[in-house]
């Protein structure tokens, strides 16, 4: 019986060594506001930490909890990862600011990444990417391929981000066609598939034959598809679902970025910025060019090559809605102006909800 | 343009429609079931699964019904055998509903769907302008139409009806005359259950051919609210459903014409029409008061 005893606690004591023995060296924890199967966002996020566990292996553990509302409840979401032993969190979505911050206050051990905010702390890094310049080659594109010379825009919330993606998107199709017109619809939400087929079935009804949006699901590209229109897919290629009416989808590829932090924390390298990165960088790639004309393609690619020597899509001359000069001839707007963004081109002839 | 404004209320007012009628006729029996969300979203998943492993939208909308009904069922045997509480029930078929969704879908994540096909009623839908609208949609619209007719029909003329309204209105009374509540319950739930899971299948197979989760964001709980909007009376959920449905497209319309309207007042138009119409109808207080349930929510228990 003793003997026994004596083993079990034996073998109970070497799992145990043995256990603490293979634990990783970090725990990369990541919040995403909607579900990894989103196919669009969430979905590329996901990816890219599907990327760090290919990349490290057993070094680096993660975890993450999908369809985290903004909110209160997403203060609760990352405390809970915090307190999990996560060395490293990674909040993908702009409504997570403030519940990262105040929970980056209580540990000041664990660091936390935002996506997409303005507000960093010692242990708080932002990163962005430069949608918009994916969103100047859609919007060439679109003023190329549109017969009406009128686009459907559906957007989420008005913040900076998705601003700027509908003015980016608007110079794009001015650089071609002057008087092109946008009409935007905003739908307060980020995923709500039925909502997004609404607002794509009344702005084609209202006569736009392009389709882009700023919201995460497949439903606006399958009902350009049913009616015969042509649009982009958003933060992944959504050709699958819209054989015949995607042109190009703006993808965000978070991969490197993500590996990247991972090993400088491993490395005990990591400290707070505010990282902005596009094309030239590899962070927002565009999906194969589909169903547009040879030379509509080569315009795009010259575009990208553009953007990837180092040339703005906000450069100058650019005027606000209002008639004032945002950036006169040749001068790039600067970050800050873009990262705030709470104004309209001229040539939008909505009101930009406040 | 008016017509295909017409067109995409109808699309997005059918799902409430049918959920809808199918609460109506639950509740009428007195049964207060809060599970409609669970129970749609369940159709939406079990049909879209079924349609695209067998390729039939048929069979997809015939497992949903299935699946709708099974879940009802489970709610049936918690309130009327074990007799717990019927709103808690309710709450928590909801929540399975959605979490047992996300699980049975996620490995239909990201797969494109199959749409139910449009029905052309060959001489009808030549007519200018309603036909297209009225005669040209796909199967489950028409399923819509024909189910508040009969639901119509089978409450105020039959004496099923008669019976079923009974024991919502006294279930004590209609236990000494001899009718079995819980049976005339159990049914009419089930019916719900089918409802809802048919309004689930026309969501993930003919409004937005895919499946998300939470694909049906809230939609069983508008429909739960049409129902008393409409004091349970059948064609008053139409006019509801149509309301609703109506005024989400035209926000929509109006956004995109660009009049400069906030788009947060916008969304919450919906919902601020709906509650406008309903304080409006629901000035003839004797018509709201007949037609309550009076037993709605109450559990029943016979004294053996």
């Amino acid at each position: 019986m003793k003997s026994i005893l004596r083993g079990a606690i034996a073998a109970l004591a070497l799992t145990a060594a043995g256990s603490v023995a293979q634990a990783a060296d970090l725990k990369a924890c990541f919040v995403y506001v909607g579900p990894v199967g989103d196919f669009g966002w969430s979905y590329q996020h996901d990816q890219g930490r599907l990327a760090v566990e290919e990349h490290f292996g057993d070094r680096v553990e993660t975890a993450y909890l999908e369809s985290v509302p903004e909110g209160p409840d997403a203060e609760r979401a990352i405390e809970r990862f915090a307190r999990d032993g996560c060395g490293l969190i990674f909040t993908t979505s702009f409504g997570y600011m403030n519940p990262t911050i105040k929970v980056a206050k209580k540990f000041p051990d664990v660091k936390f990444e935002h996506a997409t905010g303005y507000k960093t702390a010692d242990n708080v890094a932002t990163y962005n990417s430069k949608f918009h310049e994916g969103r100047y080659i859609i919007g060439q594109i679109a003023a190329k391929q549109s017969k009406t010379g009128v686009a459907g825009y559906i957007a989420s919330f008005p913040i900076p981000e998705v601003v700027s993606g509908i003015n980016a998107f608007m110079l794009g199709a001015q650089s071609i066609n002057p008087d092109f017109k946008l009409k935007v619809v905003w739908v307060n939400t980020w995923f709500d598939p039925g909502k997004e087929a609404d607002a794509a079935k009344a702005l084609i009804d209202q006569g736009a034959d392009i389709i882009t949006q700023h919201t995460d699901s497949t439903a606006p590209l399958q009902v350009a598809q049913e009616r015969g229109v042509h649009g982009f897919g958003q933060a992944s290629d959504m050709i699958n679902f819209a054989k015949d009416a995607q042109y190009t989808a703006i993808i965000d590829d978070w991969a490197p970025y993500y590996i990247e932090r991972v090993q400088e924390v491993l490395d005990g390298k990591w400290h707070s910025h505010s990282a902005w990165d596009g094309i030239a960088e590899g962070h927002v790639v565009m999906a194969p060019y589909t169903n547009l004309p040879d030379d509509v393609v080569e315009m795009a690619k010259a575009t990208e090559a553009k953007i990837k020597g180092g040339w703005e899509p906000f450069t100058g001359p650019i005027t606000k809605q209002d008639g004032t000069e945002a950036a006169a001839d040749g001068v790039r707007l600067e970050d800050g102006a873009i990262l705030g963004m709470n104004w309209y081109v001229k040539g939008i002839d909505d009101k930009l909800p406040q | 343009m008016f017509e295909a404004v017409l067109l995409t209320v109808i699309t997005a007012a059918t799902p409430l429609l049918i959920a809808a009628v199918g609460e109506l006729v639950v509740e009428r029996s007195g049964v207060l079931n809060l599970g409609v969300e669970g129970m749609m979203i369940m159709g939406a998943v079990v049909g879209f699964a079924v349609a695209n492993q067998t390729g039939s939208g048929s069979l997809g909308v015939v497992a949903a019904i299935v699946a709708g009904m099974a879940m009802s069922a489970l709610f049936g045997f918690l309130v009327l055998i074990l007799v717990t509480n019927q709103v808690a029930s309710g709450l928590a078929l909801t929540i399975l509903g959605l979490g047992l969704s996300g699980m049975i879908g996620e490995a239909f994540i990201g797969v494109p769907g199959l749409r139910l096909p449009e029905l052309y009623i060959p001489v009808l839908s030549e007519i200018p302008f309603v036909g297209p609208v009225f005669f040209q949609q796909d199967a489950l619209v028409y399923v819509s139409f024909l189910l508040v007719g009969a639901v119509s029909y089978m409450l105020f003329k039959t004496r099923a009806g008669l019976i079923l309204r009974a024991v919502g209105d006294n279930h004590v009374s209609a236990h000494a005359l001899g009718y079995s509540v819980v049976r005339v319950r159990f049914m009419a739930i089930l019916f719900g259950g089918a409802c809802a899971g048919l309004a689930g299948a026309y969501m993930s197979l003919a409004y937005t051919p895919q499946w998300v989760e939470n694909m049906t964001a809230g939609r069983g709980w508008i429909a739960l609210a049409l129902v008393v909007f409409a004091s349970w009376l059948p064609f008053r959920v139409v006019a509801g459903a149509y309301l609703f449905g109506a005024v989400t497209v035209l926000t929509f319309h109006a956004q995109a014409q660009g009049l400069g309207i906030p788009s947060q007042f916008l969304s919450s138009l919906p919902y601020l029409a709906t509650i406008a119409v309903l304080v409006l109808i629901s000035a003839n207080r004797r018509l709201t008061l007949v037609n309550t349930p009076a037993c709605l929510g109450k559990p029943f228990v016979p004294d053996r």
